[in-house]
């Protein structure tokens, strides 16, 4: 069931107008702005067809496309769950328990660092600090904080999102 | 109480709005500049302030702005540094968060400053909420005509845009940063030509960090003299410190320079002390580049003066014995920590974050996190710690840019004030296998017990 | 004009020269080597850090010493600048670690590597690299793979110059490969198996430093320093149609094109010249080609080659093994 990949009317206009905010010629500026939309329209993650599609509505080359979202940490290369959870893990959130979050989501969704629950609904990503390290441990889901966390929260938090049922997005 | 400048009106319900703002004072500096001051005046005033760059190098802004290649045909830009990745920091955020319009504000001063027509705040992708926070504001201000044509009424004219970025430490090096908002990989630039000679679109640009912009329109409203006076030394004005770890009260707190590091650490109106009445045990004072300090010398210099919130006390005593302000990431460890862990966690951050362009970053970073991990597991050699020490000197000072020299410094630092913690490791692995293992009983020195029995 | 000194070499250059092209003038042992510059790509130079020189006067107006050792590809020379190369100990030390660097996650496989005995890294291990490793820690391995139908990718041994994507940028009209993924993860890529091809496409083979970039249609027929190189030239409407063949017998195991004592190219040939001319009767032969690098494939250098075999006698037997698993 993969859908046609195309960015709908609304979509291409906001594109559109990120491309406006370059000089002409420099269309390639909208590249990040525009991966990010497109993680967020086709399942969360950056397929090849869906990196061509990019490079064609900037005119740029695909390779140009796959070097740039192969760079940066936010893009899936791959699928994910349906909810990213980006748990921080660097020095200030280690001193803090980020070791004991990351143990405990392992535990209770049965699934190492980097994998996706057999449902479906959850990712476990550790990710590099997140600029929140005063609310340490923390977490990013979605474009969403959630910060100060413990064990319960974790919990409240994931059956939040079960109930949700939403595929985060940044944006 | 200490004077507040940037977080002055933090508390003031609807101060994330542009009304709400201006009744507070803020876009006086717009006016002020665009009817009376001309673009050189307010380079000037920012001169006479002594501000320093608040990213991390603590270059003076007013000498940065006064490189910008003037001569050039080519449209000049104004791009701020919202990328705020290093670890500890996290005050960028908490500004454009809770007073967006304190940048927007800055970035109009500043960009007419420069005489910039286009300006840019690049913020790191994982701040989405706080892009569509200043997306909003500038709405704001587009409205009420301090953006975009004529603004209020003279002929200087502004567009102002937020670039996402998408995941990347070194994208906050300013060249890495102009590369990825022309959509490119984050890959710093060989210097020169500098930024401020061939910068973004290879056009005259100064990147400047949120709080240095933020910082100008204060200091065109109260004068450059008079912001000077704040502070000690060359460490004028106010700082923006973002605290973390063993304390009670982490968050970001507004100091003016010169605050000794201890009444900072202890003081109820800042950390208010280490946590769980543990003792200190290491700091690392300006983001996690920045060379750790072990206990005794955190609120002492090795001369036994009194350790101050400045870039010249922090530095005192350079790397034997120093450290440095950067950009304000206070990161505060109690007795429980293992160094050699703290150590690790970082090393893998570098490398994690490594563009790979250059050969000792790219190499050097990923071995040293390998050592670490042995070492930190009970895997270690005796060697391994003098190997550490030199694959750090073999990359400093020998790649691109400066993320080479961030990854070593922890390192080094840390061997240099906690080597017998590095060689308790390699001597007893049993003891350290479980990875809380001075959780419970701190780590003491052997050689400080031997000398005192 | 600049007034420059190298090594205690005094010379004069045009304004705008790199250190490494005015050492390059006066040539011998104070040029530093060079394994990610390339004189002809624009743009390329800086990243591998093996070129770094020491500069302890910056001019005649500022004589104050730079403050780091600074790449000497892409530092412009200023007037009455001093530089020290090989008799500065600590670009001799940096050096030294730079190689290492490069080496760690190196697989050392030049037993079966068709670069072995023209490789660049090969001749900068054996000149400035550490007799042994310190590096314990598991090597870093990637997937060999095709690039085309003339051009096999072995990307272990990949030291990320970046010149093949320059070659491809500069060269041809459509760079369909790449960098991918980022630090010691990067890896040259078409990302999605694409085939390389365009006329030009096969100068990346020339370019590559290393055994990374090699060519298919020569794989494994037999070491360099078997085959005779001849200069050789024919009629070409894409390039200049000027080669070196390099023979077995009478048989053209492989057409590469010219390079100068640095190893560049003199100049890039297309992709029909390189490939598809593999009889001695499609070509114009000169004569015996003259290899004045510092190669151990250079007549006078064949006893380096016994050296450098030694030193790497220790990870035959690993790569063996290795080899003989899969
Ligand atoms: C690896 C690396 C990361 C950096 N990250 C940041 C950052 O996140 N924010 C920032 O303002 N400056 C950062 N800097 C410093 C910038 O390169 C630059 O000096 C700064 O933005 C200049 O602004 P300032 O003069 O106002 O401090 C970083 C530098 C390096 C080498
Ligand atoms: S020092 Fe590291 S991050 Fe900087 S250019 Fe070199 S490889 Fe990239
Ligand atoms: S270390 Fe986790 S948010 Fe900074
Ligand atoms: S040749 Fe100069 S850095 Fe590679």
């Amino acid at each position: 069931m993969s859908k046609e990949i195309k960015f709908s009317d609304e979509t291409l206009e906001v594109v559109a107008k990120i491309i406006l905010r370059y000089p002409e010629g420099r269309q390639k500026s909208a590249l990040l702005p525009v991966l990010h939309i497109a993680q967020a329209e086709f399942d969360g993650w950056l397929s090849s067809e869906v990196m061509d599609y990019v490079a064609s509505i900037l005119n740029i080359k695909p390779i140009e496309v796959y070097e740039v979202a192969s760079f940066y940490s936010m893009y899936n290369l791959k699928p994910v769950g349906k909810c990213l959870l980006e748990v921080c893990r660097t020095g200030p959130c280690m001193l803090n328990g980020a070791e004991d979050l990351v143990a405990h989501f392992e535990n209770k969704l049965n699934i190492k660092d980097g994998e996706t629950t057999a449902d479906g609904m959850f990712t476990l990503k550790t990710v590099e600090c997140l600029g929140s390290c005063g609310t340490a441990p923390m977490l990013q889901c979605g474009a969403d904080y959630y910060e100060n966390l413990d064990n319960q929260k974790a919990d409240a938090l994931l059956d939040k999102l079960r109930d949700e049922n939403q595929r985060s997005r940044y944006c | 109480m200490a004077r507040k400048i940037l977080l002055e009106h933090l508390n003031v319900p609807g101060i994330e709005t542009l009304e709400v703002f201006r009744k507070m004072g803020g876009y006086q500096a717009v006016e002020k500049v665009l009817k009376t001051m001309s673009p050189d005046d307010v380079t000037e005033e920012v001169k006479k302030s002594g501000l320093r760059g608040r990213g991390g190098a603590g270059f003076p802004a007013g000498m940065k702005w006064s490189f910008i290649d003037k001569k050039s045909e080519k449209p000049r830009y104004l791009v701020c540094n919202a990328d705020e990745s290093e670890p500890g920091t996290f005050k960028d955020r908490y500004l454009m968060e809770k007073i967006p319009h304190s940048l927007i504000e800055g970035m109009i001063v500043s960009s007419y400053a420069l005489g910039a027509k286009t300006s840019y705040i690049y913020i790191r992708g994982e701040y989405f909420y706080v892009l569509r926070i200043l997306e909003k504001a500038i709405a704001e201000a587009y409205e009420a005509g301090f953006l975009g044509k004529n603004i209020l009424g003279t002929d200087y004219s502004l567009d102002l845009h937020v670039q996402i970025g998408a995941g990347a430490y070194i994208c906050g090096e300013e060249t890495a940063l102009l590369e990825s908002l022309e959509g490119k990989r984050g890959n710093p630039r060989m210097k020169p030509p500098f930024p401020a000679i061939s910068g973004l679109y290879a056009s005259p640009t100064v990147v400047n960090n949120v709080e240095t912009i933020a910082a100008v329109p204060h200091i065109v409203n109260m004068t450059g003299d008079e912001y000077a006076k704040i502070g000690v030394g060359r460490s004028t004005g106010t700082k923006l410190i973002s605290a973390s770890g063993h304390i009670n009260k982490p968050g970001v707190y507004e100091i003016e320079m010169g605050l000794p590091v201890e009444e900072f650490i202890y003081s109820d109106e800042y950390c208010g002390g280490i946590k769980n009445g543990k003792r200190l045990k290491a700091l690392i004072a300006g983001g996690s580049s920045v060379p750790i300090l072990p206990e005794h010398l955190i609120t002492k210099t090795a001369n036994g003066d009194a350790r101050l919130m400045t870039y010249e006390s922090l530095s005192d005593g350079g790397f034997v014995s120093g450290t440095m302000l950067g950009s304000g990431g206070f990161i505060v460890m109690d007795e429980t920590t293992c160094i050699v862990r703290n150590t690790w966690t970082l090393a893998r951050f570098y490398h994690h974050e490594s563009c790979g362009q250059c050969s000792p970053c790219r190499e050097g970073t990923g071995w040293m996190e390998k050592v670490l991990h042995r070492i930190e597991n009970g895997h270690g050699k005796m060697s391994d710690v003098d190997l550490l020490v030199d694959i750090a000197k073999k990359i400093e000072g020998n790649t691109i840019c400066p993320l080479g020299d961030a990854a070593a410094w922890p390192i080094a630092s840390a061997i240099r004030h906690f080597r017998e913690e590095f060689e308790y490791h390699v001597k007893y692995p049993e003891k350290v296998k479980d990875p809380k293992h001075f959780f419970y009983a701190p780590f003491v020195s052997e050689k400080m017990n031997a000398s005192i029995a | 004009m600049a007034k420059v000194t190298i090594d205690g070499l005094e010379m004069e250059v045009p304004d705008g020269t790199s250190i490494l092209n005015a050492a390059r003038m006066v040539g011998g042992d104070i040029v530093p080597p060079a394994m990610c510059y390339y004189s002809k790509l624009k743009g390329s130079g800086g990243k591998c850090r093996t070129c770094l020189v020491k500069v302890s006067q910056g001019s005649a107006k500022d004589p104050r010493p730079m403050p780091k050792l600074v790449p000497s590809c892409s530092t412009t020379v200023q007037d009455g600048m001093v530089v020290e190369n090989i008799t500065s100990l600590d670009v001799l030390e940096a050096r030294k670690g730079v190689v290492e660097f490069l080496l760690i996650n190196h697989p050392l496989d030049c037993p079966v590597c068709d670069q072995a005995g023209e490789c660049d890294l090969q001749n900068l291990g054996y000149k400035h690299g550490l007799a042994k490793t310190r590096y314990e820690e598991e090597r870093r391995t990637f997937e060999k793979a095709d690039i085309g139908d003339n051009i096999k990718l072995h990307m272990n041994r990949c030291i990320l110059c970046y010149r093949c994507t320059y070659v491809a940028d500069q060269l041809t009209d459509c760079r369909s490969h790449g960098v991918i993924n980022r630090g010691d993860h990067a890896e040259i890529s078409t990302y999605i198996s694409k085939a390389i091809d365009n006329d030009f496409s096969g100068n990346m083979i020339d370019v590559c430093p290393v055994g990374a970039l090699t060519d298919k249609t020569f794989r494994f027929s037999s070491r360099v320093w078997f085959t005779k190189p001849m200069d050789a030239h024919r009629d070409c409407k894409k390039c200049s149609g000027k080669v070196v063949l390099w023979e077995k017998g009478n048989e053209v195991l492989r057409v590469t094109g010219r390079k100068d004592k640095y190893g560049e190219l003199e100049e890039f040939i297309c992709n029909e010249c390189r490939f598809e001319k593999k009889n001695t009767s499609d070509w114009v032969i000169e004569g015996p080609r003259h290899i004045d690098k510092h190669s151990v494939i250079s007549q006078n250098h064949y006893e380096l080659l016994n050296n450098i075999k030694v030193d790497i006698v220790k990870y035959q037997k690993q790569v063996a093994e290795r080899v003989n698993k899969g």
